[in-house]
């Protein structure tokens, strides 16, 4: 079994799964039972003054038969007194030594910082995170995002925390930016030793129709909240590369959020640069046991992939992350439909008629191209024709030489392994959008000024 | 023993096929991953059901045929024989929700199978056992595998000693081939001789060999299932034309001169589930008729509901409130027809005899005890129903080196129940290495 043990900035866990700073690390006896079923790490609901909650506070939205594929939130930061937190915080650290307990902290002055930071590192806590990502109700209060989105203000508040602070401190960065590593290299600037992202986006999760207001409902009202879950990874994934490759910025480990549920997503976010990851929907959905699929299937894959660590896979997909400009403009792929899979749904048909290149068609005849083909002439129906062992004569063919190789008709197959993109040579030698306006060739006839 | 030739049961295909990827993907997000799941209660080895499920939908199937052989190294073959209609899948709560329940054995099967297929790394290596035991077990079925194995697992000597040439019990021997075919049992055996079980085959325990076997090992486990098929003991039942139930099956699965009961006309008596597998495997071999002769009403059928709806649309005839009273042979002892009363309320009606034609009888109204094994044993003693006496949570019988399990100790129940008996004897016996240790 692959060692999944890892060093964040100084922090050590056993393994890089932690809870996020959210509803299942409230307490002390919740983190305890979390660690218990297996979870390295935990990072503490935000500390600082206690705030009140209103009812209610979630919303969610399912996907077909999948519920919560998004989940929203209008909750605060602790409701809890800060005396009750440290002394469970301590309990924890005693009974949990080799597990990481963080502690998540929001407050305003410089003195409140101090104050707060000495008496959690007074508790024990293995490092912290500083909560600059919250997009609701402590953003008007001037802090959480309203830092976060701001790169002078982030720079300073983290470096009164690294004059405080013995422990190593994580900057939570929010999405809501226009640019991330804008925000990133703040953190860095600022002394941070990580930094955690994503926190929640900026939402209106629904709205009740019958009512006409907005959701979660609280009375006659609602306000914007954070939304998370498996919706919100491909945004977390990109905030993270883009972290990632910055020379600024990816100097500090990261800890990965946003979406994750099973080890493939760590698995992802790790490839893009993650230490650590963390979760708060999945489990708010399916409780801590999910940590086990975790670790076993993490460690699974490592193993198939002859990977001794995890930290052997981190920042592997990195290199493969590039400009559009850099992309090689010469490489082709073409879509393949195999007759003995095809079960004559012609879902591709129509996609590729109606959102692509339309360049699919049925029936053992020569069809007329649309009048903007690039090709001359009929499109030829392949000899011989295909004729499935489900679909007879249903399966759908291809005309090759209109095919972009685009993706569509096998992302909308339902059938595993039916169309395949088959990497074709396409007699051109490799060449970049870069290179070719390097090379004086960037300009496409048939613009704005022909 | 490898098996050889057209077999019959090579005619008959798997009802329930291997998934694809996203077949097993698409029923294992249908999952709600329940909490305190009544599907792992339902099972009698007590699978962590939603948590391998969860793995399969992760793209974790190693992990998931993991979290299935921890509890039940038979998995695979459970996953194709168990009636999970009346297991695990009886108790998935969409049922009261009036949907499909998950296809659990389907799931399992698709774990089970991918993970141990040829070519993939081993699953569990044996631990180096500081002080190793021996055990020994008598009958190579899944009682005896599923004992065997884990204690393999654990570093202590296994044998097992078979009387048949295969080993894999009624797996191998018994179970109906549209669930699971000799030859896929007979790979299960492989895998779990793969820890390091010694299996012996044609090697039948008798007196002698069992006080030898009490003198050379430190513990044995009886996993003999149960005997010959029961008669009926009614007039002309003795010759050609009559077969019993169990050893019609293992020849039409292992023997390749068996005939076909292709274009004949079949009686099964019986109304159990091996009454309705014989019935089934005989209308799939393409019998002209095939009749089930029950002597009760429908209802009081043990066989399961669903077995019998299958037989049904497989041209399967129920005759019952009927008792056979005597085969019907013509000069040349060739079977005519079977001869029965109408039945009331199990007892036949005096001058109500009449014949129904046939070509073939099979005799599926039970199976003997096999006592006289249990006496070679000082201290392990018998209940009223012939059955070794056992407890089931360790397997323990009178005699504290000797241990029993599977159809030996319950009468015929389930290869899952076998699998539990094998597997909690084992843990006990562990469990009692270790302290000693
Ligand atoms: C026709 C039929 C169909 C069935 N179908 C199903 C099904 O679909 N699903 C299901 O879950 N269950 C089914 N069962 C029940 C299931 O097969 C049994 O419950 C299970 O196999 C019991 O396992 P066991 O290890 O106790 O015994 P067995 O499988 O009977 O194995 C006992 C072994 O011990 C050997 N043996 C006996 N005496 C000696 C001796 N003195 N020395 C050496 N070896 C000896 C025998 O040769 C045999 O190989 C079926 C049973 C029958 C008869
Ligand atoms: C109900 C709820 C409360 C949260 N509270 C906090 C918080 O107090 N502090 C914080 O830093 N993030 C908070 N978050 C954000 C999460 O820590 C996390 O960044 C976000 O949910 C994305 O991860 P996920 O997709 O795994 O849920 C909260 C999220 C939810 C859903
Ligand atoms: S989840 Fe618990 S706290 Fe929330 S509404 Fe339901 S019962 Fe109340």
């Amino acid at each position: 079994m692959a060692d999944l043990s890892i060093d964040f900035a100084g922090i050590k866990s056993p393994n890089p799964f932690w809870l996020a700073s959210a509803p299942p690390a409230n307490t002390g006896e919740q983190v305890m039972r979390a660690f218990d079923a297996g979870w390295g790490g935990a990072v503490w609901k935000t500390l600082g003054d206690p705030i009140v909650n209103v009812s209610s506070r979630f919303g969610g939205v399912d996907l077909g038969t999948y519920k919560m594929m998004g989940f929203n939130n209008i909750e605060l930061i602790t409701d809890r007194s800060l005396e009750t937190n440290l002394r469970e915080i301590r309990e924890v650290k005693k009974r949990y030594p080799k597990h990481a307990v963080i502690a998540s902290l929001m407050t305003e002055t410089k003195e409140d910082w101090r104050v707060l930071i000495q008496k959690c590192e007074d508790a024990g806590v293995d490092g912290l995170e500083l909560n600059f990502g919250c997009p609701h109700g402590m953003c008007e209060r001037g802090m959480g995002s309203s830092v976060g989105q701001e790169p002078k203000l982030l720079t300073e508040i983290t470096s009164w925390t690294k004059e405080f602070a013995k422990t190593p401190v994580l900057v939570k960065l929010t999405p809501n930016t226009g640019d991330i590593v804008e925000a990133g290299q703040a953190a860095v600037h600022g002394g941070g030793d990580g930094i955690s992202l994503i926190n929640t986006i900026k939402s209106i999760i629904g709205v009740d129709l019958d009512r006409l207001v907005p959701l979660p409902r609280v009375g006659n009202a609602s306000s914007n909240g954070g939304y998370c879950g498996p919706a919100v990874k491909p945004i977390a994934l990109h905030l993270l590369a883009a972290l990632a490759r910055d020379e600024v910025a990816g100097r500090v480990p990261i800890s990965g959020i946003g979406g994750i549920g099973n080890w493939k997503d760590a698995a992802e976010f790790i490839a893009l640069g993650s230490t650590s990851v963390q979760v708060c929907t999945a489990v708010m959905h399916y409780g801590f046991r999910i940590v086990e699929d975790m670790i076993d299937g993490l460690s699974n894959y490592l193993d198939s992939r002859g990977m001794k660590s995890v930290n052997e896979l981190r920042g592997r997909a990195i290199p493969g992350y590039q400009e559009w400009g850099d992309l090689d403009l010469s490489y082709k792929l073409l879509a393949k439909i195999d007759p003995k899979k095809c079960i004559g749904c012609q879902l591709c048909v129509t996609a590729c008629n109606d959102g692509a290149h339309q360049c699919i068609f049925t029936g053992n005849e020569e069809k007329s191209r649309p009048p903007h083909a690039h090709t001359a002439g009929k499109a030829k129906p392949p000899s011989p024709f295909p004729i499935g062992l489900h679909a007879g004569n249903r399966v759908p063919w291809v005309d090759e030489p209109e095919c972009v190789g685009c993706n569509l008709c096998a992302l909308v197959c339902p059938v595993e392994g039916c169309i395949t993109m088959e990497e074709t040579p396409s007699g051109l030698p490799k060449e970049t959008w870069n290179e070719r306006v390097a090379a004086g060739r960037g300009k496409i006839p048939g613009g704005i000024h022909d | 023993m490898t098996l050889i030739g057209k077999r019959l049961e090579t005619q008959l295909h798997d009802k329930k096929p291997l998934y694809t990827d996203s077949e097993a993907k698409a029923e294992a997000e249908r999952c709600l991953y329940c909490v305190d799941a009544p599907c792992i209660k339902a099972c009698p080895t007590t699978i962590d059901i939603p948590t391998f499920i969860k793995k399969i939908a992760s793209g974790n199937t190693r992990g998931a045929a993991k979290t299935i052989f921890d509890q039940n190294l038979l998995g695979h073959s459970c996953a194709r024989v168990c009636p999970v209609e009346v297991l695990c899948a009886g108790d998935c709560v969409y049922n009261a929700w009036e949907r499909e329940p998950i296809a659990i054995g389907r799931l399992q099967r698709f774990a089970t199978e991918t993970s141990t297929a040829p070519g993939q790394k081993p699953l569990y290596v044996a631990k180096k056992n500081a002080s190793p035991k021996k055990v020994a077990c008598v009958g190579a079925g899944p009682a005896s595998l599923a004992f065997a194995g884990a204690m393999a697992l654990e570093g202590h000597t296994a044998v097992v000693l078979e009387k048949r040439a295969v080993a894999g019990g009624l797996n191998t021997t018994g179970i109906a081939p549209y669930k699971l075919h000799a030859e896929d049992a007979l790979h299960e055996v492989d895998w779990v001789r793969g820890f390091g079980v010694e299996i012996k085959t044609g090697m039948e325990v008798d007196a002698d060999s069992a006080k030898k076997l009490l003198a050379e090992f430190d513990a044995v486990f009886l996993g003999v299932g149960l005997g010959a098929d029961t008669k009926l003991g009614i007039p002309g039942e003795d010759g050609a034309g009559v077969v019993g139930a169990t050893a019609w099956i293992e020849a039409m699965k292992l023997d390749a001169t068996t005939p076909s009961t292709k274009d004949l006309r079949v009686l099964v008596v019986g109304g159990g589930n091996t009454a309705i597998d014989v019935a089934r495997e005989c209308a799939q071999l393409g019998a002209a008729d095939v009749a089930m002769v029950y002597r009760r009403t429908e209802k009081d059928m043990s066989g399961y509901e669903h077995e019998m709806e299958g037989a049904r649309v497989e041209g399967v005839r129920l005759v019952s409130n009927s008792i056979p009273v005597s085969v019907v042979r013509d000069p040349n002892g060739k079977v005519t027809a079977l001869r029965v009363a109408r039945g009331e309320q199990g007892k036949a009606v005096a001058g109500s005899e009449h014949d129904l034609p046939c070509d073939l009888i099979a005799l599926a109204i039970g199976q003997s005890k096999l006592h006289e094994l249990a006496k070679h044993f000082p201290g392990v003693e018998l209940d009223a129903k012939g059955c070794i006496k056992a407890d089931p949570a360790t397997g323990q019988t009178g005699n504290a080196k000797v241990f029993a399990g599977g159809d030996a100790i319950n009468g015929g129940k389930e290869v899952v129940n076998a699998v539990a008996d094998g597997r909690n004897a084992a843990r006990t016996l562990i469990a009692r290495f270790t302290a000693k240790a």
